[in-house]
């Protein structure tokens, strides 16, 4: 611990937010609304285990078997439920697909929405009003930011997530990939590029 | 401004714990079926609303920061938990880290 102990005699005092937190934990035990034990498991699966790496694995799928990759494009939700992907919020994850003429990309203008069960918890940006307000108004400037540069006849669709329908990009396959195992795509497959404010690796 | 420049640095998911423990009691009072998503949806969204009319929201603390007022909101008017029972709580807490010797766990 970086701190000595003559410079705090009696425990380091928590942020102000967080003993606001510690109340409400502590009050809605006491009232056994919430068990302390699901809340770690809570934490450490958004933590340690849901990310997106899950995603990879459905685009990566996507990419090598046509018929999965229709059934994914026609309704995700069955589809990735079977693979045990499924929204604690009981949402609908739409899937939508890149193309030589379109470029799509996820938002959520009004808070944070974004599909947990394949990405994770999202990134800082993809939170902050900047994200928010300008991927719709002027999603060029920002994947250039992101440092996406898109042929001058590929269009841009933005996709605004809702509590209820969260969306996940499906990137275009990068050239000199054929024969990949899954697993190698899959390592492809960047969190970036499955929000559309990115590209898959190249093929090394 | 830029959205992105560090955005293929290695975040941590959650930046401070009590991040991940507002986050998480949401959670389980949703899967309790105590808070519907799409009505906690709406009310976030109001508080981010609200909150960056006068500044940016950089999607920080001040982004939890607006999850954990939007929550106390909720909780009130279900009267789940109240603003007098919040406060004396976190009085509490305060004082049991103030007095509890460095080092030791922190116990209500």
């Amino acid at each position: 611990m970086p701190h000595d102990d003559h410079d705090h005699p009696h425990a380091l005092l928590p942020p102000e937010p967080a003993l606001r937190v510690k109340a409400l934990e502590t009050i809605l035990t006491r009232k056994g609304l919430i068990d302390p034990a699901a809340l770690d498991e809570i934490i450490d699966t958004y933590q340690n285990r849901i990310g997106p790496q899950y995603g990879a694995k459905v685009v990566a799928k996507a990419w090598s078997d046509p018929e999965f990759r229709r059934a994914l494009l026609d309704d995700a939700t069955p589809v990735l439920s079977e693979m045990g992907f499924y929204g604690r919020q009981g949402e609908h994850i739409v899937v939508v697909e890149n193309t030589p003429q379109t470029h799509n990309m996820v938002v959520c203008t009004l808070c944070s929405c974004y599909p947990w069960p394949l990405l994770g918890i999202p990134p800082g940006w993809y939170k902050s009003d900047a994200y928010r307000a300008r991927a719709v108004r002027e999603p060029r400037r920002v994947l250039a930011e992101f440092g996406v540069e898109l042929p001058k006849g590929t269009a841009v669709r933005v996709w605004d997530s809702t509590a209820e329908i969260r969306y996940l990009v499906l990137p275009m396959r990068p050239e000199d990939t054929d024969g990949l195992s899954e697993e190698d795509l899959a390592a492809l497959v960047t969190r970036d590029s499955m929000i559309g404010t990115g590209l898959p690796k190249v093929s090394a | 401004m830029s959205i992105c420049s560090d955005h293929n640095a290695p975040n941590p998911v959650f930046e401070n714990p009590w991040h991940a423990q507002v986050f998480a009691v949401t959670v389980a009072l949703n899967e309790a079926g105590r808070i519907s998503w799409s009505d906690w949806a709406a009310r976030f969204s109001e508080t981010l609303r609200r909150h960056g009319l006068n500044r940016e929201l950089d999607g920080g603390d001040d982004y939890f920061m607006a999850w954990l007022e939007t929550l106390e909101s909720v909780l009130a008017e279900q009267e789940t938990a109240l603003p007098e029972e919040i406060h004396e709580m976190r009085a509490a807490w305060e004082e049991a880290y103030l007095k509890t010797p460095h080092g030791m766990p922190v116990r209500l």
